[in-house]
């Protein structure tokens, strides 16, 4: 049987603050991702499955919808990798002084938009990076 | 009487301990999630272009497909715990908890596996071209 987990603390129980925007953030972006997760596979099976099943994937992702969803796709793995990186650095008990997370918090949102417009850049933009 | 015995209620109860190998497995994935996809998306800006051809003949050169379904299987994994976190916070009803928990591991075991056989399926047809 399954034994009773904890759960994370109801939100009505904080005062608002800037670590929260973050945290809410993290956890949107991962579900973002969850389900990216699925278009990405889709992509792989149409391209083990041939022309005709990929051209349909390809018809999908460029459509505005795909292409907005690409782009929001985008958005939140940047910003869930440097997000989830401060995570990281936290678990190792570093940067948990209030001024060092504020701190912190300024750097993932500056990465975020400096990864996301670089990747949009060469994806549309094209040229060679690697 | 109940017909439990004194050692399952207690595991009820309290630590169950199970929490740490959670928690320890999420960083694992996420770590291991870094290098592999920042990997996937600069060797995709780098393909020449993103028709099926060009897609198909990097997934099954050298290194590619042992390092695509070692993404999949970190990035499965990682979801799979990440979700049943939000699904556990957010879902009240006990019966309605266990079922979508169930639903979402068996739904990211089988989107990994489906995605590693693309990727084998890929590997093992695309005829290797020089150069
Ligand atoms: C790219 C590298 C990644 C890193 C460094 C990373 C890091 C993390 C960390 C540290 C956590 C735990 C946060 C906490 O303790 O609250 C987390 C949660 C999560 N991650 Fe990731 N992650 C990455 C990629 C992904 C991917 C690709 C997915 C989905 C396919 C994903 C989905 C999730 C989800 C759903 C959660 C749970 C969010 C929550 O509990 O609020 N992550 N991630």
């Amino acid at each position: 049987m399954m034994r009773e987990r904890p759960l994370s603390p109801h939100l009505d129980i904080y005062k608002f603050a800037y670590t929260m925007a973050t945290s809410i953030a993290h956890r949107a972006s991962g579900i973002v991702l969850a389900f990216g997760f699925n278009l990405l596979v889709w992509w792989l099976m149409a391209a083990a499955a041939g022309p005709a099943a990929y051209e349909r994937v390809q018809g999908v992702v460029g459509s505005w919808l795909g292409q907005l969803a690409l782009a929001g796709w985008l958005l939140a793995f940047a910003y869930h990798l440097f997000n989830g990186l401060r995570h990281l650095n936290w678990d190792m008990g570093r940067g948990l002084e209030r001024a060092e997370a504020r701190r912190s918090a300024l750097w993932v949102v500056i990465a975020t938009v400096v990864l996301t417009a670089w990747i949009g850049y060469v994806a549309f933009f094209g040229g060679e990076t690697a | 009487m109940s017909l439990q015995s004194p050692l399952t209620r207690v595991r009820g109860r309290g630590s169950a301990k199970s929490g740490v190998s959670h928690w320890w497995v999420q960083r694992v994935t996420a770590v291991t999630l870094v290098p592999l996809t920042l990997w996937f998306v600069v060797k995709l800006l780098g393909l020449p272009s993103l028709n099926i051809g060009d897609v198909r003949e990097w997934v099954a050169e050298g290194w590619t497909p042992v390092l695509l379904i070692m993404l999949l299987g970190a990035m499965a994994w990682h979801s799979a715990l990440g979700v049943q976190v939000v699904l556990e916070d957010y879902i009240r009803l006990k019966s309605l908890k266990v079922a979508a928990l169930f639903t979402s591991t068996i739904f990211h075991v089988l989107v990994a596996i489906a995605g590693s056989y693309a990727v084998l399926r890929i590997a093992l047809t695309t005829p290797i071209t020089a150069g």
